[in-house]
């Protein structure tokens, strides 16, 4: 935190200086570490053995706080009788499909109680993981049974408890010594720490950043510590919580508005062929009925109003049929392979650089070389736009300049300070940005761009049919400047949404299924409330109270903590005073507190729902988890993963370690590409050591936004890599000289940095070495330093919820010196792979 | 000389110049300071951008943000070269296929041109129906956005995508 | 004149983010240091020079085990900045009057009146200030000077992340520090302490000073500096010769050991090797006036 969010470590620093305790858990001991308490050096890819040990060492001394578990998770929910647990089955879960190679959900369900399913539940497989089916759960959970069986003794063999008891009771203190490299002692002092600080009187945080998402089971390390801080009641309360630190402006905002393929704005699921036939087919598999996702109707219609105008009716579905259907895995390693097999005829690359950036750098050049046509937008000439000119695989000799077919067009961007418009923040805040002054030259935002772009294309549609939904599009946005700038704004206010009146809307719980509101993303409704701008708000923090609730927006309602209802009692009343937040007033029969209550105001803790009630009507006044069909935190999920309802121990997809739990080794479930773009470390003593890439304080991700910058620039002049000094012995590494690092992808080298912060670890009673990365250099990008990319060493492999690639725990070789150049260096590659 | 074999201190008035007595923060010469935020990481701090004379003449921390209480990072603090330095693009560069340097080209005929492709890749790849059932797409058409785009800029971008029937729209958040 | 003002950098919540390097370059406009990659921890701009006017020492420090484990227990990091002399030597023997001390009692060069003699180069005790190649004048941390004439802190302290640079009324600043080592001491912190507060030393106390976690010399700070000039009447009257020589004579009497990252041609302090007895200033720059 202190390396990638330094800003925001302030206040790690300050909590510290309050009593906090702040443990560090990374294979390598940074800024961060120096910084805590204590630092915990893992082996990359075994964080599920040490987060299982914790939740193991809760469940088993009864250190859970029992009246959160109780009343606000699933703790107590019964489970089909056909669950087999990996436990059962040497590292599968029941509804395994080798042919497919995905699971069939069904018999993780919650215990039938007679009545109809709903029918996301017998949802699942090839057809649903494929289309991340999973992920479209992100923040809603598909339905589960509003009222399952429950045992609140916890004591049936098959509640969710017990199974969850069974489940870890083999990830002891012992097994992360054994697989993580941990000693006992700071094992024992993580977990005192983090028990002792949870309760009524305090709570414990957990901070990540993708170094926890960055992994073939990725999504199931974040449910591991879900898990946990659900046992010890650190959900919805001011100072727990689950913290995702994400590493650029707007990334939380890009996933609300998403540029992804299978969301649509506001985590509706994008439909897909196979699943979804019309509207209500679609809105019937989305979820269950109940839980405010029960009004799903409303914001989507609302969306393809803000969409399509008068032209969606009722009668015409409100255009659902203008949305393209997915019919599987649309996702960016697939769309490159779709490159290089030529289906993909034309890119567009804006402020990203996946030819440094993203994983297997190779095979992404490849996929731009086999493009008709490349259009990039950046501040600088990036890698990606240049490849054909100077990329390595000219230097190799696998591309010739002259013989690649894609026409590229560079156009400049405009910087943050000569665009107005919000960031949404790691913590879901909106900020809205004030122009400073006009782009220079022909700079100009992707406001402009894609506003500008969609009107020539507007004027190219004939009548055919299948121009209609851009023909139909609402399109008009006010312009300004010299420029001809849309109206950021507009857009924010369509966003926003309007109601029959024409009016901004003021909150999501205005819109309406019929089509009289329209609104471009149903959580960021309020966002302009009152016809305000709320996301330029900016009363100074020192005069507000230290939620700073006048300062930007957050999505959704302004709420700044999550599912806080949880923070009180199941009475309503605060688990303590030190730790009040929201509570029940009485007197006055609403919700009160410091921050806006994550639930009907008016709903009393002690409201019991009426039978059949929909949406948050069929919540009752103890639910803290709103968005859920129970409203209830899952410590066990009945469906929406693809690799099973609960976290297991899976090697990474390349590792030097036999995983020892289970026979299966790596996630079943795990997403591969094999095809000759994308090759594997093979196991065994080739690529004997780990390795895992990172971000640098001084530099930002691929560098375009860092290289060329002096100031920067000299801070970190030059790709290395870092070793311990035991390994730099064992190998043969001078500090400052230059080392080659080796996987079956690339060769890449590096100065080495020998330093102690890198510890060899025993795992399994051997050494582990482990070797670090920074991934910040490429070989032009108008940087002022250049440097081999390290990214090309990555594996096409993926989690395979979220599509999310294994970056940061992989195997590899090193050696000592410079890398070969031109075609000895494919020679050598061909050595690994093959020789 | 060394002064202070000739008894002076270097406090003297003496010793200062014009320049140094006509020393002030430049920021106060700024004709406007725009409220803005960091573009790089997610913490969002607060900056504030001074403009004078139609330049950016220093990006510093917002002391009002309750996120950043006007500090910054490295990067946040090298702000104003992010935006100024010489290395920055502002023309638009296009190669032809099979070109071997790049060439300047008109904004607006880049535009035009764009749209031409987009147009054309979007009719010669659509697929209407994909195994019997309608999909309404072309996958002839991709897009990788980095997460340093503002919400509006993503909105319109998925916006036009989806009505043009492209599916495969990426972003950093997933990579 | 106003009150004194200062620095306190409290290293012991320095994040090494290097945020002060970079405001401090943005602020005034100073040139990069070039780009070398000198294999010394996390640290490639070296030491304080005309162009870096804050610098972010990293030292790591080995855990000696028995099992030969000696993975680095501490990674101390310290934010370096000119100590701005009660006894400015750099003051005292410049010629020309380019160095001043200003209304807040900083010690500041005027680059308009400097004449680039370089005689304060080598009478620096701490080795900070340092001529700049192109123009051959001398260049070092002004406390951002221009700032503080306009009510504003220093750009490197405003950019701080974790407040370990503070700026203040020196005294303000004193009483502060005393009562942070007052506080890490009771919480078991016996190793920390303060660098360069105390009036009493050989430099009449530092408008700059440090807290820090182990001996100065590990952060390449020299453990007892003495103000260059305080000889200087005496060397006068037994040398008999010109003051440009005496300069010279001060500068080879501290002549210490030069740096291992000399690759900018400059030389630095002994950082984590430590310089026992040593108070180590550059010779190569030294007493070449004109």
């Amino acid at each position: 935190m202190a390396e990638c969010h330094p800003v925001g470590f302030q206040w790690v620093v300050e909590a510290k200086e309050r009593g906090a305790r702040v443990f560090h858990v990374d294979p390598r001991f940074t800024r961060t570490s120096a910084l805590a308490d204590r630092h915990l050096p893992i082996r990359a890819g075994s964080d599920i053995v040490l987060l299982g040990a914790l939740i193991n060492h809760v469940l088993t001394n009864g250190l859970e706080f029992r009246e959160y578990v109780l009343a606000y998770t699933n703790a107590a929910t019964i489970v089909s009788e056909d669950f087999r647990d990996t436990e059962d089955l040497d590292g599968l879960f029941s509804g395994w499909d080798p042919e497919t190679a995905t699971y069939d959900p069904r018999s993780w369900a919650y215990e039938s109680t007679g009545e109809q399913p709903p029918a996301e539940r017998a949802e699942g497989g090839p057809l649903h993981a494929e289309a991340a089916g999973a992920h479209a759960y992100g923040a809603g959970g598909p339905a589960a049974h509003p009222n399952p069986r429950t045992d609140p003794t916890l004591t049936h063999p098959r509640c969710v408890y017990q199974i969850l008891k069974r489940h870890f009771a083999r990830y002891t203190p012992e097994l992360v010594e054994r697989l993580c490299g941990i000693p006992r002692d700071g094992f024992a002092e993580l977990a005192e720490a983090v028990t002792a600080n949870s309760g009524r009187e305090r709570t414990t945080a957990w901070v990540y950043s993708v170094g926890w998402t960055q992994h073939t089971v990725g999504a199931q390390y974040i449910r591991s510590a879900s898990i946990l801080q659900l046992l010890l009641g650190n959900m919805g309360r001011p100072g727990g919580g689950i913290l995702a630190l994400r590493g650029h402006a707007s990334i939380q905002g890009s996933t609300d508005i998403p540029t992804l393929f299978n969301i649509l704005p506001g985590y509706l699921d994008m439909p897909h062929a196979e699943r979804h036939e019309g509207l209500d087919q679609y809105l019937e598999l989305e979820g269950g009925a109940t839980g405010f996702w029960g009004n799903r109707r409303s914001y989507l219609v609302s969306l393809l109003k803000a969409w399509w105008g008068d032209a969606a009716t009722e009668a015409n579905d409100f255009c659902f049929g203008h949305l393209p259907r997915l019919t599987g895995d649309h996702g960016h390693y697939t769309t490159v392979m779709g490159q290089i097999d030529g289906t993909v005829k034309g890119y567009f690359v804006i402020g990203e650089n996946p030819a440094v950036g993203s994983s297997g750098g190779r095979a992404q050049r490849l996929g731009l070389a086999n493009l008709d046509w490349l259009v990039v937008r950046d501040l600088t000439l990036v890698e990606t736009a240049t490849f054909w000119l100077d990329g390595p695989e000219l230097e190799t000799g696998e591309l010739r300049t002259e013989e690649i077919g894609t026409e590229v067009f560079f156009l400049p961007a405009a910087s943050h300070v000569e665009k107005e418009g919000t960031f949404t923040n790691t913590q879901r805040l909106l900020q809205w940005r004030e122009k400073a002054l006009d782009p220079p030259g022909d700079c100009r935002s992707e406001l402009w761009f894609y506003h500008r772009l969609g009107k020539l294309v507007r004027q190219r549609m004939t009548d055919d049919e299948i121009d209609r939904p851009v023909r139909e599009l609402t399109w008009d946005y006010p312009e300004h400047g010299p420029h001809r700038e849309p109206s950021a704004e507009a857009v924010l206010r369509e966003i926003n949404g309007v109601g029959p009146d024409g009016r901004a809307l003021s909150s999501s719980t205005q819109l309406r299924p019929d089509g009289s509101t329209a609104c471009g993303c149903w959580i960021y409704c309020g966002v302009y409330a009152d016809e305000v701008n709320q996301a330029a708000r900016r009363r100074p923090g020192r005069e507000q109270s230290p939620v700073a609730p006048e300062w930007g927006w957050a999505w959704p309602a302004n709420r700044r903590i999550l599912y806080n209802r949880a923070s009180a009692d199941p009475e309503g009343r605060p688990w303590s005073e030190r730790k009040a937040y929201v509570w029940w007033d009485a007197e006055r029969g609403e919700w009160t507190g410091h921050d806006v209550p994550d639930c009907e105001l008016r709903k009393p803790p002690d409201h019991v729902p009426p039978e059949g009630a929909r949406a948050e009507a069929a919540l009752a006044g103890t639910d803290p988890f709103i968005m859920q069909s129970d409203g209830k935190g899952w410590l066990y999920v009945p469906a929406g993963l693809a690799d099973g309802p609960l976290p297991a121990h899976y090697e990474p997809h390349e590792s030097p370690v036999t995983n020892p739990l289970y026979a299966q080794q790596a996630n079943p479930a795990r997403r591969t590409y094999h095809r000759p773009e994308s090759p594997y470390n093979a196991p065994g003593g080739r690529f004997p050591y780990v390795l895992t890439t990172y971000r640098l304080t001084e530099h930002h991700t691929a560098g375009a936004m860092s290289r060329p910058l002096a100031y920067l620039a000299e801070l970190q002049p030059e790709l290395f890599c870092e070793v311990s000094p035991q390994l730099a012995g064992h190998l043969g590494l001078t500090n400052g000289d230059w080392a080659t690092i080796v996987t079956s992808r690339a060769v890449v080298e590096a100065r080495v940095l020998v330093t102690g912060r890198m510890r060899p670890l025993r795992v399994e009673g051997r050494v582990v070495h482990q070797v670090g990365l920074p991934y910040h250099w490429g070989w032009g990008g108008d940087g002022l330093v250049t440097g081999d990319v390290a990214n090309d060493l990555l594996p096409l492999v993926l989690d395979p919820n979220v599509y999310i690639q294994e970056g940061k725990a992989m195997t590899c070789d090193v050696r000592p010196g410079r890398r070969p150049r031109g075609r000895a260096a494919l020679d050598l590659l061909e050595m690994y792979r093959h020789g | 000389m060394i002064r202070q074999l000739r008894g002076e201190d270097g406090r003297s008035d003496a010793a200062r110049s014009a320049r140094t007595d006509a020393l002030r923060p430049r920021t106060e010469d700024a004709t406007t300071v725009a409220r803005s935020v960091c573009p790089y990481c997610a913490v969002g701090c607060g900056q504030l951008v001074y403009v004078q004379d139609g330049r950016v003449t220093q990006i510093e921390g917002d002391p009002d943000s309750p996120i950043s209480r006007g500090r910054l990072c490295p990067k946040g603090a090298a702000s104003k070269q992010l935006v100024t330095h010489p290395g920055r693009r502002t023309e638009v560069l296009h190669r032809r296929p099979y070109g071997t340097t790049w060439e300047r080209l008109d904004l607006d005929t880049a535009m035009e041109m764009i749209a031409d492709r987009v147009v054309r890749t979007r009719r010669e790849t659509w697929e209407q129906t994909h195994e019997g059932r309608v999909v309404r797409r072309t996958l002839g058409i991709a897009s990788l956005g980095g997460a340093t785009l503002d919400d509006e800029e993503n909105y319109l971008m998925k916006k036009l995508y989806t009505a043009l029937g492209a599916i495969q729209v990426e972003n950093q958040a997933r990579v | 004149m106003a009150e004194r003002m200062g620095f306190f950098t409290d290293t012991s919540v320095c994040i090494g983010c290097k945020a002060c390097e970079v405001a401090c370059k943005e602020w005034n406009q100073l040139p990069d240091d070039g780009f070398v990659f000198e294999a010394t921890s996390y640290d490639n701009t070296g030491m304080l020079g005309a162009s870096t006017w804050r610098h972010v020492a990293f030292i790591e420090q080995a855990r000696p085990a028995p099992d030969g484990d000696d993975g680095v227990e501490r990674w101390l990091m310290s934010s370096d900045v000119c100590k701005h002399c009660t006894h400015a030597a750099c003051l005292d023997v410049c010629p020309t009057g380019a160095l001043f001390r200003t209304e807040f009692d900083t010690v500041v060069v005027q680059s308009d009146i400097c004449n680039g003699c370089g005689y304060c180069v080598p009478a620096c005790p701490f080795g900070v200030i340092d001529r700049r190649e192109e123009d051959g004048r001398a260049w070092k941390c002004t406390m951002c000077y221009d700032r503080q004439r306009g009510g504003l802190e220093p750009a490197c302290a405003k950019a701080c992340p974790t407040d370990s640079i503070q700026f203040g009324p020196l005294d303000e600043l004193r009483s502060r520090a005393e009562e942070r080592v007052a506080r890490l001491r009771a919480d078991g912190r016996e190793e920390a302490r303060l660098y360069g507060e105390s009036p009493s030393d050989g430099v009449g106390g530092a408008g700059a000073f440090f807290l820090l976690l182990d001996e100065p010399e590990v952060y390449g700070l020299p453990p007892d500096p003495v103000v260059t000039t305080r000889d200087l009447p005496a060397l006068w009257r037994w040398a008999g010769a010109a003051a440009v020589s005496a300069a010279g004579a001060v500068a080879l009497a501290f002549l210490g050991p030069r740096g291992w990252g000399g690759s900018r041609g400059r030389g630095r302090w002994g950082g984590s090797r430590g310089l026992p007895g040593s108070h180590g200033v550059l010779g190569s720059r030294g007493g070449g006036g004109r």
